[in-house]
Protein backbone atom coordinates (compact mmCIF):
# COMPACT_ATOMS: atom_id res chain seq x y z
CA UNK A 1 0.00 0.00 0.00
CA UNK A 2 1.20 3.81 0.11
CA UNK A 3 3.10 3.69 3.28
CA UNK A 4 3.46 7.48 3.19
CA UNK A 5 0.22 8.07 2.98
CA UNK A 6 -1.03 5.86 5.60
CA UNK A 7 1.66 7.38 7.33
CA UNK A 8 0.51 10.96 7.26
CA UNK A 9 -3.36 10.02 7.40
CA UNK A 10 -2.45 7.99 11.22
CA UNK A 11 -0.48 11.27 12.15
CA UNK A 12 -3.20 13.88 11.20
CA UNK A 13 -5.76 11.08 13.30
CA UNK A 14 -3.41 11.31 15.94
CA UNK A 15 -3.35 15.28 15.52
CA UNK A 16 -7.20 15.71 15.21
CA UNK A 17 -7.82 13.35 18.49
CA UNK A 18 -5.34 14.88 20.21
CA UNK A 19 -6.84 18.25 19.93
CA UNK A 20 -10.36 16.74 20.61
CA UNK A 21 -9.26 15.44 23.95
CA UNK A 22 -7.52 19.19 24.28
CA UNK A 23 -11.00 20.36 23.90
CA UNK A 24 -12.96 17.60 26.15
CA UNK A 25 -10.04 18.90 29.18
CA UNK A 26 -10.82 22.55 28.56
CA UNK A 27 -14.70 21.64 28.89
CA UNK A 28 -15.17 23.24 25.70
CA UNK A 29 -18.42 22.38 23.44
CA UNK A 30 -17.49 21.48 20.02
CA UNK A 31 -20.20 24.59 18.52
CA UNK A 32 -17.59 25.84 15.46
CA UNK A 33 -18.02 29.62 16.51
CA UNK A 34 -14.47 29.58 18.21
CA UNK A 35 -10.96 29.13 17.08
CA UNK A 36 -10.29 25.94 18.32
CA UNK A 37 -12.90 24.27 17.59
CA UNK A 38 -13.22 25.23 13.65
CA UNK A 39 -9.54 23.84 13.87
CA UNK A 40 -10.44 20.31 14.26
CA UNK A 41 -13.02 20.70 12.05
CA UNK A 42 -10.16 21.40 9.38
CA UNK A 43 -8.68 18.72 10.40
CA UNK A 44 -11.10 16.50 10.29
CA UNK A 45 -12.22 17.53 6.92
CA UNK A 46 -8.95 17.13 5.60
CA UNK A 47 -8.16 13.87 7.35
CA UNK A 48 -11.57 12.75 5.73
CA UNK A 49 -10.52 13.81 2.52
CA UNK A 50 -6.81 12.01 2.27
CA UNK A 51 -9.35 8.67 3.64
CA UNK A 52 -11.64 8.92 0.27
CA UNK A 53 -7.85 9.36 -1.48
CA UNK A 54 -6.73 6.62 0.64
CA UNK A 55 -10.33 4.40 -0.79
CA UNK A 56 -10.06 5.17 -4.56
CA UNK A 57 -6.25 4.09 -4.30
CA UNK A 58 -6.53 1.07 -2.29
CA UNK A 59 -9.06 -0.08 -4.60
CA UNK A 60 -7.30 0.60 -8.08
CA UNK A 61 -4.48 -1.21 -6.60
CA UNK A 62 -6.38 -4.21 -4.91
CA UNK A 63 -7.73 -4.78 -8.94
CA UNK A 64 -4.61 -4.68 -10.12
CA UNK A 65 -3.25 -7.05 -7.26
CA UNK A 66 -1.60 -10.93 -8.78
CA UNK A 67 -1.23 -12.14 -5.07
CA UNK A 68 -4.34 -13.26 -2.89
CA UNK A 69 -5.67 -11.42 0.20
CA UNK A 70 -8.93 -11.16 1.65
CA UNK A 71 -10.74 -8.71 -1.12
CA UNK A 72 -13.79 -8.18 0.62
CA UNK A 73 -12.22 -7.39 4.31
CA UNK A 74 -9.14 -5.33 2.33
CA UNK A 75 -12.44 -3.12 1.00
CA UNK A 76 -14.01 -3.01 4.26
CA UNK A 77 -11.10 -1.33 6.09
CA UNK A 78 -10.88 1.15 3.44
CA UNK A 79 -14.24 1.97 3.44
CA UNK A 80 -15.30 2.12 6.85
CA UNK A 81 -12.97 4.88 8.05
CA UNK A 82 -14.09 7.29 5.41
CA UNK A 83 -18.03 6.56 6.93
CA UNK A 84 -17.28 6.24 10.76
CA UNK A 85 -15.42 9.86 10.97
CA UNK A 86 -18.43 11.64 9.41
CA UNK A 87 -20.26 9.93 11.50
CA UNK A 88 -18.53 10.57 14.76
CA UNK A 89 -18.53 14.65 13.15
CA UNK A 90 -22.31 15.17 13.33
CA UNK A 91 -22.82 12.82 16.37
CA UNK A 92 -20.45 14.85 18.01
CA UNK A 93 -21.69 18.03 16.71
CA UNK A 94 -25.41 17.46 18.10
CA UNK A 95 -24.20 17.48 21.77
CA UNK A 96 -23.55 20.25 23.66
CA UNK A 97 -21.16 19.59 26.42
CA UNK A 98 -17.79 18.77 26.38
CA UNK A 99 -18.73 14.85 25.61
CA UNK A 100 -19.17 16.08 21.86
CA UNK A 101 -15.85 16.57 21.66
CA UNK A 102 -15.29 13.13 23.53
CA UNK A 103 -17.11 11.41 20.24
CA UNK A 104 -14.25 12.67 17.95
CA UNK A 105 -11.60 11.55 20.31
CA UNK A 106 -13.45 8.09 19.86
CA UNK A 107 -14.26 8.72 16.28
CA UNK A 108 -10.46 9.96 15.53
CA UNK A 109 -8.59 7.48 17.37
CA UNK A 110 -10.52 3.89 15.35
CA UNK A 111 -8.79 5.34 12.63
CA UNK A 112 -5.19 5.03 13.14
CA UNK A 113 -6.61 1.35 14.12
CA UNK A 114 -8.20 0.37 10.87
CA UNK A 115 -5.29 2.20 9.24
CA UNK A 116 -3.41 -0.74 10.62
CA UNK A 117 -5.62 -3.47 9.88
CA UNK A 118 -6.17 -2.41 6.58
CA UNK A 119 -2.25 -2.67 5.86
CA UNK A 120 -2.08 -6.11 7.97
CA UNK A 121 -4.90 -7.29 6.06
CA UNK A 122 -2.44 -5.84 3.12
CA UNK A 123 0.42 -8.22 3.91
CA UNK A 124 -1.90 -11.44 4.09
CA UNK A 125 -2.24 -11.79 7.38
CA UNK A 126 -5.91 -10.60 7.38
CA UNK B 1 -41.81 13.98 29.53
CA UNK B 2 -40.82 11.32 26.65
CA UNK B 3 -38.79 13.92 24.99
CA UNK B 4 -36.65 14.75 28.10
CA UNK B 5 -35.93 10.91 28.63
CA UNK B 6 -34.84 10.64 25.34
CA UNK B 7 -32.78 13.49 25.39
CA UNK B 8 -31.62 12.60 28.90
CA UNK B 9 -30.51 9.33 27.10
CA UNK B 10 -28.61 10.14 24.46
CA UNK B 11 -26.96 13.48 26.50
CA UNK B 12 -23.85 13.84 28.23
CA UNK B 13 -21.71 10.27 28.70
CA UNK B 14 -24.73 8.66 26.95
CA UNK B 15 -23.70 10.31 23.69
CA UNK B 16 -20.16 8.81 24.19
CA UNK B 17 -21.48 5.54 24.88
CA UNK B 18 -23.69 5.44 22.04
CA UNK B 19 -20.97 6.36 19.89
CA UNK B 20 -18.90 3.36 20.84
CA UNK B 21 -21.81 1.31 20.89
CA UNK B 22 -22.38 2.66 16.62
CA UNK B 23 -18.53 1.45 16.13
CA UNK B 24 -19.10 -1.98 17.38
CA UNK B 25 -22.00 -2.01 15.31
CA UNK B 26 -20.50 -1.67 12.50
CA UNK B 27 -17.42 -3.45 13.25
CA UNK B 28 -19.53 -6.92 14.02
CA UNK B 29 -22.01 -5.62 11.35
CA UNK B 30 -19.04 -5.75 8.79
CA UNK B 31 -16.84 -8.44 10.43
CA UNK B 32 -19.89 -11.17 10.22
CA UNK B 33 -21.00 -10.07 6.83
CA UNK B 34 -17.27 -10.90 5.22
CA UNK B 35 -17.60 -14.42 7.30
CA UNK B 36 -20.54 -15.79 6.90
CA UNK B 37 -20.31 -14.31 2.86
CA UNK B 38 -16.89 -16.11 2.41
CA UNK B 39 -16.27 -19.07 4.75
CA UNK B 40 -19.07 -19.78 6.51
CA UNK B 41 -18.69 -23.76 6.27
CA UNK B 42 -15.23 -23.32 8.55
CA UNK B 43 -16.75 -22.06 11.74
CA UNK B 44 -20.27 -21.61 11.74
CA UNK B 45 -21.20 -21.60 15.67
CA UNK B 46 -18.41 -18.68 15.51
CA UNK B 47 -20.11 -16.89 12.91
CA UNK B 48 -23.50 -17.23 13.92
CA UNK B 49 -22.65 -15.90 16.97
CA UNK B 50 -20.65 -13.27 15.05
CA UNK B 51 -23.63 -12.34 13.53
CA UNK B 52 -25.92 -12.08 16.92
CA UNK B 53 -22.88 -9.60 18.44
CA UNK B 54 -23.68 -7.66 15.29
CA UNK B 55 -27.67 -7.59 16.10
CA UNK B 56 -27.52 -6.86 19.66
CA UNK B 57 -24.97 -3.99 18.81
CA UNK B 58 -27.09 -2.46 16.22
CA UNK B 59 -30.19 -2.62 18.79
CA UNK B 60 -28.60 -1.37 21.00
CA UNK B 61 -27.26 1.61 19.46
CA UNK B 62 -30.33 2.29 17.56
CA UNK B 63 -32.40 1.89 20.83
CA UNK B 64 -30.36 3.86 22.87
CA UNK B 65 -30.20 6.37 20.03
CA UNK B 66 -34.14 6.76 20.27
CA UNK B 67 -34.21 6.86 24.50
CA UNK B 68 -38.29 6.54 24.45
CA UNK B 69 -39.63 4.16 27.08
CA UNK B 70 -40.00 1.03 24.68
CA UNK B 71 -36.95 1.32 23.10
CA UNK B 72 -35.17 1.60 26.30
CA UNK B 73 -36.75 -1.66 27.34
CA UNK B 74 -35.21 -2.93 24.21
CA UNK B 75 -31.98 -1.38 24.69
CA UNK B 76 -31.68 -3.27 28.01
CA UNK B 77 -32.16 -6.24 27.09
CA UNK B 78 -29.87 -5.94 24.54
CA UNK B 79 -27.37 -4.59 27.16
CA UNK B 80 -28.58 -8.28 29.43
CA UNK B 81 -27.74 -10.43 26.36
CA UNK B 82 -24.86 -8.92 25.48
CA UNK B 83 -23.03 -9.42 28.57
CA UNK B 84 -24.71 -12.81 29.09
CA UNK B 85 -22.96 -13.42 25.58
CA UNK B 86 -19.63 -12.16 26.43
CA UNK B 87 -19.52 -13.87 29.75
CA UNK B 88 -20.67 -17.31 28.71
CA UNK B 89 -18.78 -17.02 24.94
CA UNK B 90 -15.62 -16.25 26.42
CA UNK B 91 -15.78 -18.66 28.95
CA UNK B 92 -16.63 -21.73 26.70
CA UNK B 93 -14.07 -19.83 24.26
CA UNK B 94 -11.40 -20.75 27.21
CA UNK B 95 -12.89 -23.78 28.57
CA UNK B 96 -13.42 -25.68 24.29
CA UNK B 97 -11.30 -23.51 22.26
CA UNK B 98 -11.85 -26.95 19.61
CA UNK B 99 -15.78 -25.04 19.67
CA UNK B 100 -14.56 -21.56 17.99
CA UNK B 101 -11.95 -22.24 15.32
CA UNK B 102 -11.78 -18.20 14.58
CA UNK B 103 -12.43 -15.78 17.10
CA UNK B 104 -15.48 -13.74 16.95
CA UNK B 105 -16.28 -9.96 19.06
CA UNK B 106 -17.13 -12.21 22.32
CA UNK B 107 -14.16 -14.97 22.57
CA UNK B 108 -11.69 -14.33 25.33
CA UNK B 109 -14.04 -11.96 27.22
CA UNK B 110 -13.37 -9.54 24.18
CA UNK B 111 -9.81 -9.68 24.57
CA UNK B 112 -9.05 -9.09 21.00
CA UNK B 113 -11.18 -5.65 21.71
CA UNK B 114 -9.54 -4.66 24.60
CA UNK B 115 -12.41 -6.03 26.48
CA UNK B 116 -14.55 -3.13 25.22
CA UNK B 117 -17.14 -5.83 24.40
CA UNK B 118 -16.98 -6.83 28.55
CA UNK B 119 -17.33 -3.17 29.95
CA UNK B 120 -19.89 -1.67 27.29
CA UNK B 121 -22.78 -3.45 28.27
CA UNK B 122 -21.94 -2.79 32.20
CA UNK B 123 -21.95 0.85 31.33
CA UNK B 124 -24.98 1.04 29.42
CA UNK B 125 -27.00 -0.91 32.21
CA UNK B 126 -25.58 1.11 34.14
CA UNK B 127 -26.85 4.62 32.43
CA UNK B 128 -30.21 2.91 31.58
CA UNK B 129 -30.14 2.80 35.63
CA UNK B 130 -28.64 6.32 36.21
CA UNK B 131 -31.05 8.02 33.58
CA UNK B 132 -34.34 5.77 34.44
CA UNK B 133 -34.96 7.56 37.67
CA UNK B 134 -37.82 10.78 37.61
CA UNK B 135 -35.26 12.66 39.88
CA UNK B 136 -32.18 11.74 38.01
CA UNK B 137 -30.57 15.37 37.61
CA UNK B 138 -30.92 15.61 41.41
CA UNK B 139 -28.73 12.55 41.83
CA UNK B 140 -25.31 13.16 41.98
CA UNK B 141 -24.51 15.09 38.98
CA UNK B 142 -20.71 15.42 39.06
CA UNK B 143 -20.17 11.27 39.76
CA UNK B 144 -19.13 8.40 37.81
Amino acid sequence: MIDSLAVALTVLALVAAAWALLLVVLDKPLTLETKLTLGIAGVVVLLEVGLLVQAVIGVVRLVGLDRDISGPTFVGYLVAPVLVLPLAGFWALAERSRWGASVLLVGCLSVPVMILRLHQVWAGHG
Amino acid sequence: MADDLALATRSGPGRLLIAVYGIFAIAATSRSAVQIATRFGEAPVAYLLSALAAVVYLLATVTLAVGSRASRRVAFLSCAVELAGVLVVGAVSLLVPSWFPDATVWSDFGSGYVFIPLVLPVLGLLWLRRTAGPRRAAVNPGSG
